[in-house]
């Protein structure tokens, strides 16, 4: 019998082209707070899925309670007491606190098939009395703030008897006082023996809160260690590694003029007085953690969030930006970073796709002119090597890096000026990344204006000429290559809220 | 050979409603003598007509991902209007009822995608589901409940005439010839035009649709104005083939027989999907299905039933193909 609750070993999850997590380990003790860090796309949202059954693993063990276990779906995981409180929460507003509680375990009157709300009520008074929030359980969980959403979210989880509660980035959405409440709410979790793992972005939250820390990088277990020896400077460092790069094709290139400047720009509790610019010939990078707030500075310059105040100037012209079709019209492209919901209409052909944001280009009249079209299509294939089998196939059966290559060539065909890359790289292979930043060369080369925003610090610092970092939806550092601070860990310390000297 | 096999299902996914309607065809032709007659069939092609109109319209508002509930009160009513304009206004002129038909038509159309687009509607169910009550309410009012005649022949000419009759031959009705005009504009504006790219854009992901700088709005419009017009027109060809504009009409079921034909022609309730041609065909295949079922003296209680199960097979049909498709896409991406 160990002491642990909870213990992984040597777990590895492969996906197709990458793998998420390579002999992982764990081990989690009953009333335990674990703090979880690491980089986007380090493996932590998989190990949690794995935990909670979502994802099965390729290789490795999971006990719990010192038992092996086989989780082969989400249920098995939370009969095991293993529950999880995600950071988009799925609570049923319209239904009451109750109603959430004891969804998928509700209880019924002896003897009968109607539910025995008297039970569950008090039940879930005492729950939510035990978290720290003496409210009537019968109202609708739309009426309360998030706060008290999260807690009927963890009384699910305690209703369940749960002795491992996992927080994917719980404070994301809450305000101070409502995250003081949460603290005590896991400091009081952890007095009755519940383990808590505990993924946080904020550096100061691990070190108010927790007893161990746990950092990965690259699917890999870094190391884990007592809260009491470690810095915030240990942490950075393990989570960025030391890892060189070359697959950054980067080419030297003229900066000159001015092409897209933003002065002031607020979206009211998204972007905080946002002032950049970007120049002709360079390439500017937009580092950060998720939700920083980079994609929606770029969606509220190019139409399709509003603004409300700030002021937009392309190539020295104050610019009126209402919708994506305005900002086309400015000449200036956005390549999301979800391509399949955003970028292409996975049904439609790849010709079709690759006309779909300059279609009046090929228009005779209201009639689409055929020739001019296919012409155009196959000059994208060619010189953006897109590998599809027709022009004539679905876009949505191209892999990622050439589905990300008609989405370029899309742009590319409105003629634009300035081009925004979301995520240019994001699950597409190492040969289809290359030839991506091959394409982002060439448009600086031809003089145009390139803005990537990218969780990627390694292409970050293989491909920008300069460096805006964000953090909470403001601006927090802007690093020139040639600088001292252009490297992984001033970077890393500019979006986990430090500063630099 | 998977390569083989793969051509196969997906030749079969094309023209399986074709084959479905050849197969009716001949079990109906065995089965009962007057069916493959050549006066039967312009009979079915007669009867194919208001449902095909409607259906072209029903099929651009699927291909978005909408619906169009109203079409056959707005028919009803373009129909009644022009009734009320012979019977209280005395208008004889039969260029003044078309136009006044058409307008009303399309007037119906604009308010259902202004409704859609301006209110910021999550889909058109509910919104075109009301206005069909108020067409509904509108046609009865405009012709006081009654049902009324004495049209110009110029107006019923186009639901009534037959052309090269004679010689026992009932002639080739002038309302089909009008389908298969329309259809062939239908088939331009979808395959070949901008606005034809933009509504399966805008049905396939409106999302993309819109940060690719497309007006969503204006095309979503567009489409409702259209169908719009082919409900008016549809009026028109009702009001000749019955010779009456009966407004009690207006809650008959042509959104249901206009999406049954869509469905079955390869539209799908998610949009993105259909063909002007597999409309054609579904239209085609639920009125031989009528006629078959009335020539063999089959009850209309048991006709009903029949059309039910076509619907649901065909919409079985539907879910079925898009997970087909899904998992090929799947496999698809895996590979690559």
């Amino acid at each position: 019998m160990s002491d642990y609750f909870v213990e992984l070993k040597n777990i590895t999850k492969r996906f197709p082209g990458v793998t998420a997590l390579k002999n992982m380990s764990l081990q989690i003790k009953p009333g335990e707070i674990r703090g979880l860090i690491g980089e986007n796309g380090a493996g932590k949202s998989t190990l949690i899925k794995i935990l909670t059954g979502v994802y099965k693993a390729d290789e490795g063990e999971i006990y719990a309670n010192s038992e092996k276990m086989e989780f082969k779906s989400p249920s098995d995981a939370k009969m095991a007491g293993i529950a999880c409180v995600y950071q988009e929460l799925n609570i049923v507003k319209l239904l009451s606190i109750t109603d959430n509680i004891f969804m998928g375990s509700t209880v019924n009157k002896k003897r009968t098939a109607l539910l025995d709300y008297a039970y569950m009520d008090k039940k879930s008074r005492e729950l939510m009395h035990l978290l720290g929030h003496d409210v009537n359980p019968q109202k609708a969980c739309g009426t309360f703030g998030m706060g008290i959403q999260q807690m009927v979210e963890i009384a699910r989880a305690l209703v369940l008897n749960a002795k491992l509660i996992i927080m994917d980035e719980p404070t994301s959405s809450l305000g101070e006082k409502e995250i003081q409440q949460l603290f005590s709410t896991i400091r009081k979790l952890k007095k009755q023996g519940v383990a808590i793992l505990f993924v946080s972005h904020k550096l100061e939250e691990l070190f108010e809160l927790c007893d161990t820390v746990t950092v990965m990088r690259d699917g890999e277990h870094v190391f884990t260690d007592d809260i009491k020896n470690i810095t915030s400077d240990r942490l950075i460092k393990s989570m960025v590694g030391h890892q060189l790069n070359d697959q950054f094709p980067k080419v030297k290139t003229e900066c000159t003029t001015e092409a897209l400047h933003a002065e002031h720009l607020k979206e009211f509790g998204v972007l905080n007085d946002i002032s950049f610019t970007a120049y002709h010939g360079e390439i500017l990078g937009f580092a950060g953690l998720v939700g920083a707030g980079r994609t929606e500075t770029f969606r509220a310059i190019f139409g399709a969030d509003r603004l409300d105040g700030g002021e937009i100037v392309v190539n020295g012209k104050k610019a009126k930006i209402r919708s994506p079709k305005d900002a086309i019209k400015y000449r200036i492209a956005f390549l999301t970073e979800d391509r399949s919901t955003q970028g292409l209409i996975q049904k439609s052909t790849v010709r079709t796709n690759l006309i779909l944001a300059s279609m009046k280009k090929f228009q005779k009249g209201p009639w689409l002119d055929n020739s001019l079209i296919t012409k155009t299509a196959n000059d994208n294939v060619k010189s953006l090597s897109i590998k599809t089998a027709g022009l004539d196939i679905p876009v949505g059966g191209l892999s990622g890096g050439n589905k990300q290559k008609v989405v370029i060539g899309k742009w590319i065909n409105t003629d634009a000026d300035i081009y925004v890359f979301d995520e240019p790289t994001r699950g597409i292979d190492v040969g289809a990344k290359v030839e991506v930043y091959n394409i982002m060369n060439q448009l600086v080369q031809e003089g145009k204006c390139v803005i990537m925003i990218s969780s990627e610090l390694p292409e970050i610092l293989g491909m920008s000429d300069r460096v805006i970092v964000m953090r909470s939806g403001r601006i927090m550092a802007e690093i020139n290559s040639g600088d001292e601070h252009f490297n992984q860990e001033d970077i890393m310390r500019a979006a986990w809220g430090g500063t630099l000297q | 050979m998977t390569k083989s096999k793969k051509s196969y299902r997906d030749i079969f996914s094309k023209i399986g409603s074709l084959l479905a309607l050849l197969i009716l065809c001949v079990i109906l032709t065995i089965a009962t003598p007057s069916f493959f007659t050549i006066n039967n069939c312009m009979n079915i092609l007669r009867q194919t007509a208001i449902n095909g109109l409607i259906s072209a319209g029903m099929l651009v508002a699927l291909i978005t991902g909408g619906i169009d509930l109203s079409v056959g009160a707005n028919a009803v009513l373009c129909g009644c209007v022009m009734g009320a304009l012979v019977n209280r206004h005395h208008v004889t002129n039969s260029f003044v009822l078309i136009f006044a038909a058409l307008a009303v038509g399309i007037l119906v159309g604009l308010v259902n995608g202004l409704l859609l687009t301006k209110l910021h509607l999550p889909h058109p169910f509910v919104s075109t589901m009301g206005m069909r009550l108020v067409l509904t309410g509108l046609a009865l009012l405009v012709v006081n409940s009654e049902t009324v005649s004495g049209f110009p022949n110029g107006v019923t000419w186009l639901g009534s005439a037959s052309i090269f009759s004679g010689n026992g031959f009932s002639g080739f009705p002038v309302a089909f010839i009008l389908v298969i005009l329309l259809f062939i504009v239908f088939h331009f504006l979808l395959e070949e035009s901008a606005l034809g790219r933009k509504i399966f854009c805008v049905g396939g992901n409106p999302e993309a649709a819109r940060l690719s700088g497309i007006n969503s709005d204006n095309v979503l419009i567009s489409v409702y104005a259209i169908s719009g017009f082919m409900c008016a027109i549809a009026g028109i060809v009702l009001v000749g083939r019955t010779g009456v504009a009966n407004p009690a009409s207006a809650m008959d079921s042509y959104d249901n027989d206009a999406i049954a034909a869509c469905i079955i022609g390869g539209a799908s309730f998610m949009g993105g999907k259909g063909t002007i041609s597999g409309t054609m065909i579904g239209a085609l295949l639920l009125a031989v299905i009528r006629n078959g079922l009335t020539l063999l003296q089959i009850s209309s209680d048991v006709q009903y039933i029949v059309i039910g199960i076509v619907i649901i097979g065909a919409v079985c049909i539907d879910v079925y193909r898009g997970r087909a498709e899904e998992k090929a896409r799947r496999k698809a991406t895996v590979q690559a």
